[in-house]
């Protein structure tokens, strides 16, 4: 266990000493781009499946909370010029206390009704900014960049550096959750509420707090969405597709493992990267539909179910 | 102090519990104490509110009128997982295990959250080796919960509730559609966990595990208590014959 911790954070320290390095190194603005798309998919997969993969409660709600996240800094830039960490953190606050009430509303509802709610949650808060004129109501808004600090050079490296800790915080977090009290509490009321109830598991109290906690990151990670788009609309900040990306990259990396999410993540945003550029960005929705087919008929358990059953044939071919 | 000796207070008192669905009375105005250390049958034909009854004393459902006092507490009104850490454990009908998780994390469970007081990871793990170890499931411990026998699971659900410390146990059926000699075997280990510190309350069909295993019967039907007492009493009741034989 301590040996795994080890080498996790190292694996953390030098994930971002690349990624900081690449700011030094590489000259072309294009790879960060497009490098902070995939980023921010990995910070939401990982942040979605500690209630959407643990739990068990699929929130459909995910272009919610990152709207949420948008448009607070949005708020927070034209209100009072606020630098990017501010806009971050408080972002992370909204979303923790949105995650509170959604949860407090809803967490009594099972399955598909509280997706369906989640659902209802996007709607009702994408209505409210659209007609929200301070903000830019359905218009949207242009935002100024501030000048960049050093260490970077430009606006875009330093956002795909944040987002980069952005990920590690998010993982750093859920694997945090996975190996302690909290997740095999989650865990077990996935698998049967009223029996981890009577095993002691206080579940609405653990289903609050997953909720609380992967609001406060869906939210974060949004936050820095205004300054790399420099330009927010509603209908773009609570985009549908947020949601059904980061369910999608989470189910086919497999919800069982902290790596599940992050692999998904990686695998599908960068084919959609790709995919933008050499096809069209409407040939996304299509792959991700059919890879979502595909994975839940043949590999319910995604990418990490999958390995974990090639692991163990050839393991028993071996014995 | 006037009290009789051959009568203790009440480990678990309930009070007038009555549960409805809809228009149905489920459980009708039921008033029963279980004493300390004592081994209680609860028999009665299908449908006769033996499960609902349990349901209404370890949290699952909430009951209208009436009151569940457990060691001289109110506990009406408490969540499921309160009452497991106040000491009141139970199997269920159908076995309900973690199905994504070992034997071995199925306890760890309950061994995290109802525990009473801290204790340390190698200490819960000896813990939960030596209930394993009694139920006579030791080699399974790494084993899936899903690769199981149905006797196994039974005796799992009733490893899981023990792992919660308690000072109640209620075994919902643990026997039912086991072959007779597991069933044996099962209620030589519902036997062997009876003791003056842990009650058992044992919901049954099966008349010679109930007539071996139980101090004292109650028997339901409709929702009622329709008769209480030894054993042997109960199954010379004319009233419980006719419930389950049919007039």
């Amino acid at each position: 266990m301590k040996r795994s911790g080890a080498a996790f954070w190292i694996g953390a320290a030098a994930f971002l000493a690349v990624a900081f390095v690449m700011t030094k190194v590489i000259g072309n603005q294009y790879p960060f781009f497009a490098g902070y798309v995939i980023l921010q998919f990995i910070a939401l997969a990982v942040a979605w499946s500690i209630l959407g993969g643990y739990a068990g409660y699929v929130n459909f709600g995910t272009s919610a909370f990152y709207g949420v996240g948008v448009y607070a800094s949005v708020f927070l830039v034209k209100a009072f010029g606020a630098p990017l960490p501010v806009q971050i953190l408080t972002a992370a606050a909204i979303g923790a206390l949105m995650g509170f009430a959604l949860g407090l509303l809803t967490l009594r509802m099972q399955g598909i009704f509280f997706s369906i709610a989640t659902i209802a949650l996007t709607i009702i808060i994408e209505t409210v900014v659209t007609n929200w004129r301070y903000v830019g109501g359905a218009a949207g808004i242009q935002i100024q960049r501030p000048p960049v600090t050093a260490p970077f050079d430009n606006y875009v490296q330093l956002l795909f550096f944040i987002q980069a800790v952005l990920v590690v915080l998010a993982v750093a977090i859920s694997r945090y959750i996975q190996n302690s009290w909290i997740g095999r509490g989650l865990q077990a009321l996935k698998d049967d509420e009223l029996a981890a109830e009577c095993s002691g598991v206080p579940t609405l109290r653990l289903k609050l707090l997953a909720c609380v906690i992967s609001g406060a990151l869906l939210c974060a990670v949004g936050a820095p969405g205004a300054m790399y788009l420099q330009y927010a609309d509603p209908s773009s900040a609570f985009n549908l597709n947020y949601s059904v990306s980061t369910l999608a990259m989470s189910l086919i990396g497999g919800t069982a493992h902290w790596i599940g999410p992050v692999i998904g993540a990686i695998v599908l945003s960068t084919t959609q990267q790709l995919l933008t550029v050499t096809i069209s960005s409407e040939v996304n929705v299509l792959v991700l539909g059919v890879m979502l087919v595909l994975f839940v008929v043949g590999a319910p358990e995604g990418i990490i179910g999958l390995a974990r059953r090639i692991f163990h044939r050839s393991n028993e071919g071996r014995e | 102090m006037t009290m009789a000796p051959e009568a203790p207070a009440p480990l678990l008192r309930i009070v007038s519990l009555t549960k409805r669905f809809g228009g149905f009375t489920a459980v009708d105005n039921v008033s029963v104490d279980i004493r300390p250390g004592e081994r209680f049958g609860l028999i009665g034909p299908n449908g006769s509110g033996k499960t609902t009854l349990i349901n209404c004393i370890s949290g699952a459902f909430r009951t209208e009128p009436g009151t569940v006092l457990f060691r001289d507490e109110d506990i009406t009104s408490l969540q499921p997982h309160m009452r497991t850490r106040r000491g009141i454990a139970r199997s269920f009908q159908i076995p309900r295990p973690f199905r994504s998780m070992t034997v071995a994390e199925n306890l760890m469970v309950a061994l995290d959250f109802a525990a009473h007081e801290h204790v340390s990871v190698a200490q819960r793990r000896d813990t939960m080796m030596g209930i394993l170890t009694q139920m006579g499931l030791a080699s399974k411990a790494n084993a899936a919960a899903t690769q199981l026998s149905q006797v196994e699971l039974r005796k799992m659900e009733l490893a899981r509730a023990m792992a919660t410390h308690p000072k109640l146990l209620i075994s919902d059926e643990a026997m039912a559609g086991l072959s007779s000699s597991e069933v044996d075997e099962v209620l030589d280990l519902l036997m062997s966990l009876a003791s003056h510190d842990i009650t058992i309350i044992m919901i049954e069909h099966i008349m010679q595990a109930v007539m071996r295993f139980s101090d004292r019967v109650m028997c339901l039907d409709a929702g009622k208590i329709i008769a209480m007492g030894t054993p042997s009493e109960v199954m010379a009741n004319q009233r419980v014959q006719e419930a389950y034989l049919g007039t």
